[in-house]
Formats: structure tokens, C-alpha cells, sequence
């Protein structure tokens, strides 16, 4: 992928980001509009059936693989500010329909121009131009990105190309946040249990800022620091990169 | 979820002891598998090769099982063959019975604590000395295993010395591991050695020379092996392995992935009992194969956890066995793996926690030597309970009146301003209490959304 490619990307904004943080999502157009591309935010998107997915539901998890294929099936790229959501698409979709001889073939084909969101400017190329942010921030790797995507040294390159950010290591970097979707509610003392000792460890990181590329992730982390006391700010990294973090952290009035 | 896996869950996470106990044996192990597996450029392609070598078994385990019981019966062997746990268990009591036995010798084995092979014993009226140390320590509690390779993980050594004084004849003076081991020694050699009857589990199986392989750091198998006149091997059909080289490449995965070591203290091959000419060895050698929900598993979608070596990197490296440790999932095997395999043998109804206290976070599958998709294999278990009816009616009520309105954009957009509005109605920047969500805000702040939605603000032109 080249940086002259002119490509039609469809955002997939997620459900999260577009009820909680629309930040990101402004963050993910200006960035992908700097990048080159022409952006399309499909109107009739919702979710990506996650929250199905991984409740067992298999059936309500197949018919939003079926409508968001048919939605994003047009589009050269699908574009996700998410791992765990790009990952339903890249990872599940293909499976959940894989012995449905209409939809196998075209889940496969969405599956594979369905990119997270940092992972897909990386491969193109771009990097943040004349974006300052004189901070020292440390960064947590979601876990479906991680694993599902193999996204580690995507964000960090991005990163580096911002001026003044110091990036600074993460023990247990690669540790799940307790998050987990609706694990977090469903059990909610183990999943604060995992929370507090990440907590523990991004406090001991000395940084500034928290970022990591997953809205539920972020704001599991950053709702614990806060509830501990600790001054510690989160941004989703696109909000960086874009150059939106001057504006208010998650968890600050927006 | 369910009131008594919560109780355990509650009573887990309130103590602090479990939690030092369970980070300094875990903490240690997850460090060294890390240095033992990133010295092993190599790694991937042996996981690779140990999966397909238990996959060609399992796919082709009726023809192996009948060459290990031709070659183990070669050997002088008896081979028995138990399809549930009741008949392994009356299986080994009757040659206890037959030997008269008095007192068994028991080397560890996870398919003795699954069939409930202690308690069997126990009811027959037979004693049992336990030749791991960590066997000891909690049959001297009174308790269960809590970890698949440290049976007493859940345990400090401050906690263990204490036991040793409450409960040995001759408890050790000074504080050291040295000395605690030592009252142990004195504690139960006398007893190993006058054991009549040895009970071991088995590692490997090795189908075309009938040995049994077992792998310990204290030399204790090899304790129930040697001195008694009796032994008896009991063994999950699912450890076979077509020959030694397929159980060295399997041990070379299977040390580094369980401790970081490059192989156990003691690895032991053995076939049949004593032969003419032997200076020692047992007079007669039984090995139990038991099914017990084997066969099912595999016929039923769960092939690929038979390819389970019992290593214990999933439960090492998971975020949640870390903090509740082994015991609150209630089963034999606790941990990813286990949360695969209890539903199966004890029933999902009364499981249904343990594949859904997952973050799906993909670790397990990632340090598996054996590369098992331990979280898919966890969501098929979700996908059964949920087609079952067993998840709560809340969750299928509220997941089915979302799944309703995300399938119509008008309705749904309409739903996030309601959502919205309700929310930041508690607060505009970090929420405290939030009705209804006291399962996040219990223990996390709750950060408000924005006032308006991004698919809201896009359609009204916003970029």
C-alpha cells in the first residue's frame, strides 16, 4: 500500500466510540482524510455484534456478521479505531459464516480489507506531521489487537513521529486490563481486581498519559485510576495522532 | 452468576494470603517460561509439531490404545480399561483388595483427582501416604489440589510451616525450605517404603514399547514404582503417543511451558513389572486406561483439548486464575483449561461460570504448547449455555432487546440519545454511581459520554 493510493475507506466507527467518545472518531476522519483517503461513514452502522459474539448468542452474531458485510462489502478498506471490533470483523466473521455457501466467500473479502484503525495508517505510510505533544505517555496493548491483529509495533512507530512525546515501557504491557466486554459487569469483582493491579503498574510507569487503541479498554483503565486518585490522563492514540490531545481526557467534561 | 461461584470468587479475592501464594508461584513460573521459550528460537514449529502429534493420535486413538495394550500386555503388564470414573476407581480398590493392601503409596496424577480416586481409597478403607510433597501438604489440610503442577500453589510456605508443626511428629526447628522438606521426609519415608500397593498417573503413553513415562522433580513416582509389590498406572486415554521420540519432543514443550526448566529432575520410562534378573521393580504392573467423557469430547467438538499435555501455562498466565486462584472454579482443573474441561465432566449447568469468567483476552492460547484454541473452545461452551437457556434471563432479555434495535439504525440512534441523556443525568465528567452499572462503578470511576453522538453529529455535518 502506497501513500498516492487513493482508496474509498468506509469508517466503522464502533458502538462504543460513537455513544461515549466521539472524539475518536473525529480524530480517525482527520487523520485518514491526512492520510489520503477518501472516508465514507456508513450510515446504517450500528455494531459489530461483539456483545453477542462473546455472550454465546451465535445466531444475533451471525445476522450483524451478514448486515455488516452487506453494509461494507462496496468499500476498498473498512477502517475500525477498535482491535477487538476489527477483529470480529477480520477473525469471526469468516467463521461464523464459513458454512454458509452465500456469505462464506464475501466475509472473507470483508475480513480481509477490514483494518484497525493504527495498523492501517501504519501500512500506508503515514505518519503525523507537525503534531507537538510535549508529554511522557505509556501504552497498553488491548488484548484482541494484540493477539487476533498482531498490532505491537504499529502504534509505537506512529507514535514516535510525534514531537516531545516521550514513550516510556509499561510493565506487563501485554497483560489484559480486566475489561473483557460485558465480562466487566458481568463479573465485576474479578474484573476490578485485574483492573487495580494494571492500575498499579501504570502508575509505576511515571507517565502522564495512558493511551492504547480501544475505547473500552481505556476507559476500564482510566475509570480506575481516577477512582484510586491517581493523575494519570487517557487518550485513544488516534486522538494523539491527530493532534486532538490538547482537548479534554477521557473522563473529562466534553 | 451463579451464588456459589460467587461466594467462592468473594472468599478467593478476600484473601490475601492466596493472592501472595499465588503470584509468587505463578509470577516465577510466567518469568521463567518466558526466558526458557524466548531461548527457543524454534518454538513455534515444535508447538506446531506437538499439536499435529496429539491430533494424529486422538484422530486415530482406537487403533493406538489396542497397540499399547498388545505391547504393554507384551511386557507383562495387565491393562484394564474403565469407561467412567466409578469403574476406574472399583477397578483399582479391587487389585488394592486382591493385593491386600493395607496402605497405597500415591504419586500425584490430575486423572486420580478427576476420577476421585483419594476418596475411592478413603471409603475402601485403604491409607494413602502421598509421595509428593505437595500432595502431602494438603492431604494433611484436608483439602484439593489448586493447581494442575502445585497441588498446594494456594498455599505460602509461612502457611505450610505451620502445618508441619500442627501435624508432624518431628516438625523442623529451624525456618528454612531445607528443614521443612526434611520433616516431611521424616514424616513419610518410612511410610512410602512400607507401602504395599504403588499408584501413579502416566505423562505419556508410548503405544509401540507399552512404557509409561512420568515426569517429576522430586523423584516421588518412582517411589509408588519401586518399592511396592503392587503398582498401578492410571492414565487418561489421551496420553498416548505413538513412540519415544513423539514423548521427547512432547517433554521438551512440556518442562519449559510448566516451570521454564529443560526437563524435570526426574523423567522415568518404564514397561512391565519386574523381570527375571531385576534387582527391584514391582511383581505386578496394572495400568488403567479410563475414558471418562473422552470419547464424548472428542466426537463432540472438543478434540482439540485432548491434546492437553497438563502443563499449567494457562492458568499461569491467565489474569483471572492470578487473582482467585484454583480452587473457586470448583473443579478438578482449574484455569483456562480447566474451564474447557469441567463443564465437560461435571456438566455445564452447574459450570456455566467458568467459560463465561474469561476476558477472552487470548493469552491461555497464546503460551499453549500444544497451540489449544482454549478461547474458542470457551465460546463454544457460551454458544451451548446460551442455546441451552442456562444464561441468566437479564442478560438474554437485555442482549435480545439491543440485538432488536442495533438491527434498525432509526431505533438505535434513538436509543444512544436516551442512553446518553439517562447518563449524563449522574454526571458530565467522572461518574461515581451510575443506577444500575454498580458493577462498574463499584470498584471504576464511570466517564460520561459526550452530549451528543458522533453518528448524530456527522449527519449534522460535523468533521
Amino acid at each position: 500500500m502506497s501513500q498516492d493510493t487513493p482508496s474509498r475507506v468506509a469508517l466503522f466507527v464502533t458502538c462504543l466510540v460513537d455513544a461515549m467518545r466521539p472524539r475518536v472518531g473525529f480524530a480517525a476522519l482527520r487523520a485518514l482524510a491526512d492520510a489520503g483517503c477518501a472516508v465514507v461513514v456508513p450510515a446504517a452502522q450500528t455494531c459489530c455484534g461483539q456483545p453477542a459474539l462473546n455472550s454465546g448468542d451465535r445466531a444475533t452474531a451471525t445476522d450483524f456478521a451478514r448486515r455488516n458485510v452487506a453494509m461494507l462489502e462496496g468499500y476498498d478498506a473498512i477502517v475500525v479505531p477498535s482491535g477487538s471490533c476489527a477483529g470480529t470483523i477480520r477473525c469471526h466473521y469468516p467463521e461464523l459464516l464459513a458454512d454458509d455457501p452465500e456469505w462464506a466467500a464475501r466475509a472473507e473479502a470483508v475480513a480481509g480489507k477490514t483494518w484497525e484503525i493504527l495498523a492501517y495508517l501504519d501500512a500506508r505510510g503515514w505518519r503525523p506531521q507537525g503534531v507537538t505533544l510535549p508529554a511522557t505517555a505509556t501504552y497498553h496493548d488491548s488484548c484482541s489487537g494484540l493477539r487476533e491483529l498482531g498490532i505491537k509495533a504499529q502504534p509505537r512507530r506512529l507514535l514516535g513521529a510525534v514531537d516531545g512525546l516521550d514513550l516510556v515501557p509499561l510493565a506487563g504491557e501485554e497483560t489484559c486490563c480486566g475489561f473483557g466486554g460485558t465480562f466487566c459487569v458481568k463479573y465485576p469483582a474479578i474484573s476490578n481486581a485485574i483492573a487495580d493491579e494494571k492500575a498499579a503498574a501504570v502508575e509505576a510507569s511515571g507517565a502522564g498519559l495512558l493511551l492504547a487503541g480501544d475505547l473500552g479498554c481505556l476507559m476500564n483503565m482510566a475509570g480506575k485510576l481516577h477512582r484510586r486518585g491517581a493523575e494519570v490522563r487517557a487518550f485513544h492514540t488516534i486522538e494523539v495522532l491527530a493532534g486532538m490531545a490538547d482537548g479534554p481526557a477521557i473522563g473529562e467534561d466534553q | 452468576m451463579s451464588r456459589a461461584f460467587d461466594a467462592r470468587v468473594d472468599a478467593a479475592l478476600a484473601d490475601r494470603q492466596l493472592k501472595i501464594a499465588v503470584e509468587r508461584t505463578a509470577g516465577t513460573a510466567e518469568a521463567k517460561r518466558g526466558a526458557a521459550i524466548g531461548a527457543w528460537p524454534s518454538f513455534g514449529a515444535a508447538r506446531e509439531r506437538a499439536a499435529a502429534i496429539k491430533d494424529h493420535v486422538i484422530a486415530n486413538l482406537g487403533s493406538y490404545l489396542v497397540q499399547f495394550e498388545a505391547s504393554a500386555t507384551a511386557s507383562g503388564a495387565t491393562v484394564h480399561w474403565a469407561e467412567t470414573a466409578d469403574e476406574a476407581c472399583a477397578i483399582v480398590v479391587d487389585i488394592c483388595r486382591k493385593a491386600g493392601a493395607r496402605s497405597v503409596a500415591r504419586s500425584k496424577s490430575m486423572l486420580g483427582e478427576e476420577i476421585g480416586l483419594p476418596h475411592a481409597l478413603e471409603a475402601a478403607g485403604i491409607g494413602r501416604v502421598e509421595t509428593d510433597l505437595a500432595e502431602h501438604i494438603i492431604q494433611l489440610a484436608g483439602e484439593r489440589p489448586s493447581h494442575i503442577i502445585w497441588p498446594a500453589m494456594h498455599k505460602t510456605r509461612e502457611q505450610v510451616s505451620a502445618l508441619f508443626h500442627a501435624r508432624h511428629r518431628e516438625p523442623h526447628v529451624e525456618e528454612s525450605i531445607v528443614a521443612m522438606a526434611a520433616s516431611a521426609r521424616r514424616q513419610l519415608r518410612g511410610e512410602m517404603l512400607g507401602a504395599d500397593v504403588g499408584i501413579s498417573g502416566a505423562n505419556f503413553l508410548i503405544a509401540d514399547s507399552g512404557q509409561v513415562c512420568t515426569v517429576t522433580n522430586e523423584g516421588n513416582a518412582e517411589l509408588s514404582l519401586v518399592p511396592p509389590r503392587v503398582h498401578i498406572v492410571t492414565a487418561g486415554i489421551e496420553k498416548l503417543v505413538p513412540s519415544m521420540d513423539h514423548a521427547v519432543h512432547l517433554l521438551r514443550l512440556l518442562a519449559r511451558s510448566a516451570t521454564g526448566a529443560a526437563l524435570t529432575q526426574y523423567t522415568t520410562f518404564y514397561a512391565g513389572p519386574k523381570r527375571a534378573g531385576d534387582r527391584d521393580g514391582p511383581e505386578e504392573m496394572h495400568i488403567v486406561l479410563v475414558d471418562n467423557g473422552r470419547s464424548a469430547m472428542r466426537d463432540e467438538g472438543l478434540a482439540e483439548m485432548l491434546r492437553c499435555i497438563r502443563c499449567g501455562a494457562c492458568m499461569n498466565h491467565c489474569v483471572v486464575f492470578r487473582q482467585i486462584g484454583g480452587h473457586a472454579y470448583g473443579g478438578t482443573y482449574p484455569g483456562p483449561m480447566g474451564s474447557v474441561l469441567t463443564p465437560a465432566l461435571d456438566g455445564l449447568a452447574a459450570n456455566r461460570d467458568l467459560p463465561n469468567a474469561c476476558t477472552m483476552n487470548g493469552k491461555c492460547q497464546e503460551v499453549c504448547p500444544v497451540a489449544i484454541p482454549l478461547p474458542t473452545l470457551l465460546r463454544g461452551w457460551r454458544e451451548k449455555s446460551w442455546r441451552e437457556g442456562l444464561e441468566p434471563v437479564t442478560l438474554r432479555k437485555g442482549l435480545g432487546l439491543w440485538a432488536w434495535a442495533a438491527r434498525r439504525p432509526w431505533v438505535y440512534r434513538t436509543g444512544v440519545r436516551w442512553a446518553i441523556r439517562t447518563m449524563r443525568l449522574a454526571g458530565r465528567g467522572w461518574i461515581a454511581k451510575l443506577p444500575l452499572a454498580g458493577g462498574w462503578t463499584g470498584g471504576r470511576d464511570f466517564p460520561a459520554p459526550a452530549a451528543e453522538s458522533f453518528m448524530d453529529r456527522y449527519r449534522k455535518g460535523e468533521r
